[in-house]
């Protein structure tokens, strides 16, 4: 049996006050089987009685080396693994990566996909939000409002069940559009979820939002400023609520968002009580979103006819000589992009999700890195926690929203 | 190119002799290793407040230059990007650090030594990021190899459980 390595006090001397090496302060894991840390996230604690001196992430119990296996997969192929990343945005993940691989061989997607994308994955950020506002609430003892939430969350999850046989680990868009058409029943499945998901949305903030204990643990906690957070790569709603409105849909719109009218909803605080206002109005303005795409559908083909990079549709295999050997080509080789290198960024449901993809002219990517949000919001929950009460950090993980798989990918 | 990214590209190419690419729309400068600091700081005086990524590619058996370290910049205050990528050669990779001007590159640099083996001095904390710290080799190297596991069927299932590389009771 090898032996396991003990972690000493002097491998992190370099973290630590001089206090923790004197033995006056008390250096106490919290995690990584912790319900509160959302996951796997280790956090070494030096603390003075209930006071957070210092903070150490300690992250990678939930690496899956996704970016070396992608790179021996072909760019089809590969999609596979990017819903795995952050199990909560799976249609967000691919979508990043349907939009590098496109800007890298140069694809049009037909209307209707763009639409339908943007339908299903400000669905899921909503979803998203939801995991979110039951957990961080949860983590501050609002036991209800967790019961709730995945009420609904369930309601989206059967939309993209409904649309790609999948709950959760979609793959549903591809480079080039869509898998296949939404089905017929679609519409009116996102017509009945946007009829009920207002008053929901009114549910929650009327068992949280005046509500004095949920106050008392969030208000003032978790300060950080705009500079700050910026310095530390801090992106999403942890930013918005800094005041600053930097939202890639409004900045550098994809996908047709520059259609659309919503608004970004900002605070100035920066604080746990004004990131959690900020996602409760986010999910507000993704149902309006998703409203204004879905009457606005516009009928047509749902992949590009480009069919050096998507597959012709089964019907024509097997009348067309030319669909059969791209079909062929296409499950057997793969198609090649051109060599270069491409970044390209979404705005997910925790700030800038970006793929920087990399092409040596191969059916395979070279090299594919991904700028997980998480990962970069995560550096600056130590910074937000110094000089906290254990409960009240416990109150500001819950406000970063961190999804492991997304941070140690 | 937009006129107030032509400034600062302008600057790299005379201060600290960037060659600078334009290829989808994306700029992208390619500054000498020694320099990546004072450009840092160039760029973020600039307006580059934030520092989107930082990650590294591998062209391995090439040997000199074997890696590229690559920098995403964002400014939001303009709307602008700005890639820099940085030439590392192949024998005892190193680059000095940055985590100082953007701080969120302690981790990415943490995660660079974890991953394609590149040394960054002056890093206030230089230990491994995801993999475990007795880990051999760099994973994201090219003559790194992918590795598989033994699918254990019932037939197998013992036979292979044996000489599974895991700590048993």
């Amino acid at each position: 049996m090898p032996d396991i390595q003990e972690v000493s006090v002097g491998e992190l001397k370099h973290l630590v006050s001089e206090r923790a090496i004197q033995g006056e302060t008390v250096l106490l894991n919290m995690g990584p089987q912790h319900p509160s840390t959302h996951g796997v996230l280790r956090l070494l604690l030096e603390l003075d009685g209930e006071i957070v001196v210092s903070c150490i992430p300690d992250i990678g119990f939930l690496h899956t080396g996704i970016e070396k296996n992608m790179e021996a997969k072909t760019y089809q192929k590969a999609e596979v693994m990017t819903d795995r990343l952050d199990y909560l945005n799976t249609v967000g993940n691919t979508l990043a990566y349907s939009l590098a691989v496109e800007k890298l061989v140069d694809l049009d997607v037909p209307p209707r996909a763009q639409a339908i994308r943007v339908i299903l994955v400000e669905l899921q950020r909503i979803a998203s939000h939801l995991i979110w506002l039951g957990t961080a609430a949860l983590d501050v003892a609002a036991m209800s409002t967790f019961l709730y939430c995945f009420r609904e969350r369930e309601s989206i999850l059967d939309v993209l069940e409904l649309c790609s046989g999948q709950r959760m680990m979609t793959t549903y868009i591809r480079p080039g559009g869509l898998w296949r058409d939404a089905p017929v029943e679609f519409e009116q499945a996102v017509r009945d979820f946007i009829k009920i998901f207002p008053k929901r949305v009114d549910q929650y903030e009327a068992l949280l939002t005046r509500n004095p204990l949920f106050l008392d643990r969030t208000l003032g906690i978790g300060k950080i400023t705009t500079a700050d957070a910026l310095n530390f790569g801090m992106t999403g709603p942890g930013l918005r609520a800094t005041g600053l409105a930097w939202d890639l849909r409004k900045t550098q719109p994809y996908s047709g968002y520059e259609q659309y009218e919503f608004q970004v909803p900002t605070r100035a605080e920066g604080d746990v009580y004004a990131r959690y206002l900020v996602r409760v109005q986010e999910m507000r303005e993704a149902l309006k979103i998703v409203e204004q795409a879905l009457n606005k559908l516009p009928l047509g083909p749902v992949r590009s006819k480009d069919h050096k990079f998507v597959p012709p549709p089964r019907s024509e295999i097997g009348v067309s000589m030319e669909a059969l050997i791209h079909h062929f080509k296409l499950w057997t080789e793969g198609f090649s992009a051109p060599k270069g290198s491409v970044y390209s960024a979404v705005e997910s449901p925790r700030g800038e999700l970006g793929v920087y993809l990399e092409s040596d002219g191969s059916p395979k990517p070279y090299r594919v890195h991904w700028r997980t949000p998480s990962f970069d919001n995560l550096q600056a929950m130590p910074l937000m926690s110094k000089g906290v009460l254990v409960a009240d950090l416990v109150a500001i993980i819950g406000s970063v929203d961190i999804v492991l798989g997304d941070v140690d990918r | 190119m937009d006129k107030n990214l032509q400034t600062i590209v302008q600057k790299l190419e005379k201060e600290y002799g960037a060659t600078v690419s334009e290829a989808r729309g994306e700029v992208s400068v390619t500054v000498p290793a020694e320099k990546v600091v004072a450009a840092c700081e160039l760029v973020q005086g600039h307006g580059f407040e934030l520092m989107s990524t930082m990650t590294a590619v591998d062209y391995w058996p090439q040997e000199n230059p074997r890696f590229h370290v690559v920098y995403q910049f964002t400014s939001v205050s303009q709307n602008l990007r700005l890639e820099m990528r940085v030439p590392v050669a192949g024998t005892n990779p190193s680059l000095p650090t940055i985590s100082h001007i953007y701080r969120n590159a302690n981790w990415r640099e943490r995660e660079l030594w974890d991953m394609f083996g590149i040394r960054f001095e002056g890093h206030p904390d230089p230990r491994r990021l995801l993999l475990p710290a007795d880990w051999e080799g760099h994973p994201l190297r090219k003559d790194y190899p992918l590795g598989y596991e033994e699918p254990q069927f019932t037939f197998n299932y013992e036979e292979i459980d044996l000489r599974k590389p895991y700590a048993k009771e």
